[in-house]
């Protein structure tokens, strides 16, 4: 038994036999009260527990780690894995089995509990000691089949490849499925089918009342028109702008390059938030309007105008970063081959650039239409009668009218609307795309712009580059005058109520957004770096091991990556509200929602980055004798480093910008700036609200170059390695889909 | 830690599938402990995949693999006593030379100082004294497969191997590089397996050479065998050049085959072929050109007539097709159109079994 294993089993008994079994209210590490009958009571161990009659049913788990105990001295090679196969897969069984069946009271599966002697028995949630115990129980059967020569016996990547498993399990693939059965339940927890194709046939989601008669149309056809929209507009707006910077002497190159990385660190209602204080009918244009033009004051910004507005300006950089890829890439040559043979401008750009560049068109429209479904915060602030699923969901959930399981059908709906426009980009253009780059020199110059085509982008451009900029001029200002478009006089005030800072008798943090604020850099430095080691780690096993069931890990992650955030939100607070996972309401629910929220942007990063690294350096590793953990230490980490500060900086940011998911998951204990500053728009404090914004901006500004400067650079001699070095950070497209 | 000194390598019928390709198709070989057997063959015929297989980077899926008489078919490349020097050199940009060369006894766990002292022998032994400071990117291709080497041979491994560790190296260079390899391997002592595609590299460095072709060996033994030996069309055609000429077996009397050649006849060993159709390998400077007429010749015409310094390369046309000869020394240029007879020197012309 190899070193590795004892200390797996050492783990396991530990979770076993010392750590408390069930997670403990009110634990702490300054007061000691919650200790008080350890190692029996609420804070018990399971083997305490267990022989003292408590909870017998947690003794056969035991029973599995005793077994592979057993063999920890066999120098039968093949008699200790047999062995420690069975003991951790049963082992996990018996313990999935007595945490599902034994919940609350008259809850989870009543003829397990009585198999397991728990009849109408109760347990609370599963704590830290459960969680190393299961964690050691992989360990032991991953570690068995290395035994046996799975993965070339190398148990690095065999525990690796079992606990990323298991936590997409847990963590994604049991929240959806949850979902599912939510939906397909009634009020009282009875299956009922019909209820199901009720609620999914209602008219309130497909209905075509806008269109027949005078009221409004379904939720569904909502967001259908409003993705469509959104994904075309920010498409032209795009592709115009690339065309523009690449392809004529237009200035403003880098300005734009500038702009593109707004959105990123912006969070994502806070354009809509400024659009209120524009057009909303207090708004300063609206104002303007009204004083000197006498134009009334309305109310068009709410509904889809104003949402879609929003939406475009929010995401139209993502297309435009897209499209500049696209375009770069078409070689030059090409349209110099057109032209020597006798097409005209206009004919070269209708015969050879437009079907070069159509299948990045497509993407950059799925990627914006996509957005548009999974954003909430917009249509939140701007939608008024315009609902959305995003945001019906929402009320669903937190609403007058709690209805668990209209807001699993909405969340089902939405998740098929996602899955269906990933699935038609994989299969539709996932082999329909032109190389045009190749290794070899390209001297050619682009060719200009048709006249015509330079014009109308230009039209389209001016305009948009001016209101985003006036978007971030009110964003800044906003927060400095009391009440933007009814009061310009200059105040501190909004910044003083959310980050005054009492020094008076040592510091104190008094200003009411503190709280929320710490929160929330709190969650988003502890999933940072647990999102870039998952994520990183499965791009490792996703790309350099070969194992069966790669194809099925691949999908897991790529399925997270079309989960909309509201669809997660619902469904951790679905399924982490009871035991055994019960979680709901903690900072740890908000940790692991980030972090695989978060993950397909580390898995995506990872995969880039180590798709530049040669293979045969990791096989030069192994042939001298390291072991898969050593090399991936290193030999490949080192090397990954760019890799690495993406995925860090972009789940930091997105940790912080985040609303969709969370905003179910915030507690009064635990609120994050984005669901604060949500709550302060619905009250009506856009100063304060804008004013925080600005922080957050300002502080994900300084956060980013913190952590660049941290990790630091790869040290690859003096000579600068160029090919190794660029491209591994294409963030936007990486977190394009959130 | 003790030297345990070269080991042989053995193919017991090992296979390699991917899916439904077959890459290596139940190939049996053995190395012998302290030569340097070269695998030649085009690309695509599992040259590489075989020396993966030897490296432990490939798992056979079927047939043994053993090393110094130890099975070692499903051990992991880190388990194996063996180094490899990988075409592309592989080596760690974000180390110094010092660093990639001490990766081996460091990863093993050994003192730093211990490491230290093992590379810079290696590195010395290599001539690459000095340079331990240095990046990778800081050095010429050569003295980046010197490196490679100097890491492979840090730890003695029991087999080294080299895949195609030239093919990144202009013309000249390559000559001296491969010398330096065969004379390290001799010195050492050691069992080394080499991929090459390069038929002059593998003449020049092997005690043995295996050629491979279409996940299966074609023919192995001494350069000098396969050259003058070769057991089929591709092997004579792979190594050297060779004219392939279908040709009839009158009789054979005592090993020795009676072969018309179009209107010619020739005696040649008769390889264990019975009289019937066959074919003969002729090396080009094995076709002597005469003056027309001459008897128990092929008569021909002079196609084209190229000049290359220490030879010609001449194409003939003849009753049994386009011949390429090539003469060596200082000779006329021959006219296109010019009459000629075509004879065969004493060797250089070899019986095959037809197509």
């Amino acid at each position: 038994m190899a070193p590795a294993t004892r200390l797996a089993l050492l783990i396991g008994w530990i979770g076993y036999a010392l750590m408390p079994w069930y997670l403990v209210e009110g634990m702490s590490l300054t007061s000691l009260g919650w200790l008080a009958e350890y190692p029996f009571g609420k804070a018990g161990s399971a083997l305490a527990l267990g022989l003292s009659g408590q909870a017998p049913w947690l003794l056969p788990v035991g029973a599995a780690l005793a077994a592979a105990t057993a063999v920890i001295g066999n120098q039968d090679r093949q008699r200790v894995a047999g062995v420690l196969v069975w003991a951790g897969l049963l082992g996990m069984a018996l313990f999935f089995a007595q945490a599902f069946a034994i919940v609350l009271k008259d809850q989870g599966i009543g003829w397990l509990a009585a198999l397991l002697g728990g009849a109408g028995a109760a347990q609370r949630g599963i704590g830290g000691g459960a969680f190393v115990t299961l964690v050691s129980l992989l360990l032991l059967l991953c570690h068995g089949l290395a035994y046996r020569g799975v993965c070339r016996g190398d148990l690095f990547t065999t525990s690796t490849i079992g606990v990323v498993i298991l936590l997409i399990g847990l963590f994604i693939f049991f929240p959806v499925a949850i979902i599912l059965k939510s939906a397909l339940v009634d009020q009282t927890g009875a299956l009922a089918p019909m209820a199901f194709v009720e609620r999914f046939l209602d008219s309130s989601i497909w209905g075509l009342g806008c269109i027949t008669s005078g009221t409004n149309c379904g939720v569904a056809w909502n967001t259908l028109v409003l993705a469509v929209l959104c994904g075309v507009i920010t498409t032209l707006l795009g592709l115009a702008c690339a065309l523009l910077i690449l392809r004529t002497g237009m200035p403003g190159k880098r300005v734009m390059r500038a702009l593109t990385v707004l959105p990123i660190i912006t969070p994502p209602f806070v354009i809509g938030l400024a659009l209120i204080l524009l057009f909303g009918r207090a708004g300063a244009v609206s104002t303007l309007l009204y004083e000197w033009f006498g134009v009334p004051r309305s109310r068009w910004l709410y509904g889809l105008p104003g949402v879609l507005l929003a939406q475009v300006l929010a995401f139209a950089p993502i297309a435009f970063l897209v499209l500049i890829g696209v375009v770069q890439g078409i070689s030059p040559s090409l349209e110099e081959a057109s032209q020597t043979l006798g097409a005209k401008r206009w004919q070269t750009f209708r015969t050879v650039t437009w079907p070069l560049l159509k299948p990045g068109i497509a993407n950059a429209f799925l990627l914006g239409f996509v957005e548009s479904m999974a954003d909430f915060g917009n249509p939140l602030v701007l939608g008024g009668n315009f609902e959305v699923l995003s945001t019906k969901i929402f009320f669903a959930v937190v609403g007058a009218s709690y209805n668990q399981g209209q807001a699993a059908v909405l969340a089902i709906i939405l998740l098929a609307f996602t899955l269906g426009a990933f699935w038609v980009q994989q299969r539709w253009l996932g082999d329909k795309s032109y190389t045009t780059v190749t290794g070899k020199g390209d001297a050619g110059l682009p060719t200009p712009l048709p006249r015509r085509i330079t014009w109308l982008s230009a039209a389209v451009i001016v305009p948009w580059v001016a209101l985003t900029v006036v978007i971030y001029i009110v964003i800044i200002v906003g927060g400095f005058v009391r009440n933007m478009g009814r009061d310009y006089r200059p105040t501190l005030e909004h910044y003083r109520t959310g980050f005054a800072v009492d020094f008076s008798n040592g510091i104190y943090f008094e200003g009411s957004a503190w709280p929320s604020f710490f929160t929330t850099v709190k969650v988003a430095a502890i999933s940072a770096p647990l999102t870039a080691l998952i994520g990183l780690l499965t791009a490792y096993l996703l790309t350099r091991q070969r194992f069966r069931g790669r194809g099925m890990l691949e999908f897991a992650t790529m399925l997270s990556f079309a989960i909309p955030g509201t669809v997660l939100g619902v469904a951790y607070i679905l399924a982490f509200n009871v035991p055994p996972i019960e979680i709901t309401g903690t900072g740890l629910i908000l940790v692991i929602a980030f972090v695989f929220r978060n993950m397909p942007v580390g898995v995506r990063s990872g995969i880039a980055g180590l798709s530049q690294i040669d293979r045969s350096l990791d096989e030069a590793s192994t042939t001298l004798r390291a072991r898969s953990f050593t090399t991936l230490r290193r030999v490949v980490l080192p090397l990954l480093k760019p890799a690495l500060v993406s995925a860090l900086v972009y789940s930091f940011v997105r940790s912080m910008t985040a609303v969709s998911a969370v905003i179910f998951l915030v507690s009064a204990e635990y609120n994050l700036s984005t669901a604060y500053i949500v709550g302060r728009v619905e009250a009506g404090e856009f100063g304060l609200a804008i004013a925080y914004s600005s922080v957050l901006i300002v502080f994900m500004t300084l956060g980013i170059a913190l952590i660049q400067f941290t990790v630091g650079e790869r040290k690859l001699g003096r000579r600068k390695v160029v090919a190794l070095s660029s491209s591994v950070s294409d963030p936007i497209t990486q977190g394009a889909a959130s | 830690m003790t030297k345990v000194g070269p080991a042989s390598v053995e193919f017991r019928n090992v296979s390699m599938r991917y899916g439904a390709v077959t890459a290596v198709d139940n190939v049996s070989f053995t190395i012998e402990a302290g030569k340097l057997v070269t695998l030649l063959g085009p690309s695509g015929c599992g040259k590489t995949t075989t020396l993966r297989m030897i490296a432990g980077l490939e798992i056979a899926s079927e047939g043994q693999i053993l090393i110094g008489g130890k099975d070692v078919t499903k051990l992991s490349a880190a388990d194996r006593d063996v180094s490899m020097v990988f075409q592309s050199y592989a080596l760690f940009p974000h180390m110094s030379v010092l660093e990639n060369a001490a990766y081996g006894p460091t990863v093993k766990g050994l003192g730093k100082e211990e490491a230290a002292r093992m590379a810079l022998d290696k590195l010395a032994l290599v001539g690459l004294k000095g340079f331990e400071k240095r990046y990778p990117s800081e050095l010429s291709g050569g003295q980046q497969q010197r490196v490679a080497v100097a890491r492979a041979l840090v730890l003695e491994p029991q087999v080294l191997l080299f895949d195609e560790p030239l093919s990144n190296l202009d013309a000249k260079l390559r000559r001296r590089v491969r010398e330096e390899i065969r004379e390290l391997q001799q010195e050492l002592n050691l069992t080394v397996a080499y991929v090459t595609h390069d038929q002059e590299e593998a003449l020049a460095v092997s005690d043995r050479i295996i050629v491979m072709s279409n996940a299966r060996i074609a023919q192995e033994g001494a350069p000098r065998d396969l050259y003058e030996q070769p057991a089929n069309a591709f092997v004579a055609d792979f190594i050297g050049d060779a004219n392939l000429v279908d040709v009839t077996v009158r009789k054979v009397t005592e090993g020795q085959a009676d072969v018309g050649i179009g209107s010619a006849t020739i005696s040649l060993p008769a390889r264990g072929l019975q009289p019937g159709a066959a074919r003969v390998a002729i090396r080009p400077e094995a076709l002597l050109l005469g003056a027309a007429g001459q008897g128990g010749s092929l008569p021909g015409t002079i196609r084209k007539c190229a000049y290359l310094g220490n030879h010609l390369d001449i194409m003939v046309e003849t009753e049994v097709g386009e011949l390429f000869v090539v003469q060596y020394g200082a000779r006329d240029m021959l006219e296109a159109g010019l009459p000629v007879a075509v004879s065969f020197a004493g060797s250089g012309v070899t019986l095959i079994p037809p197509a």
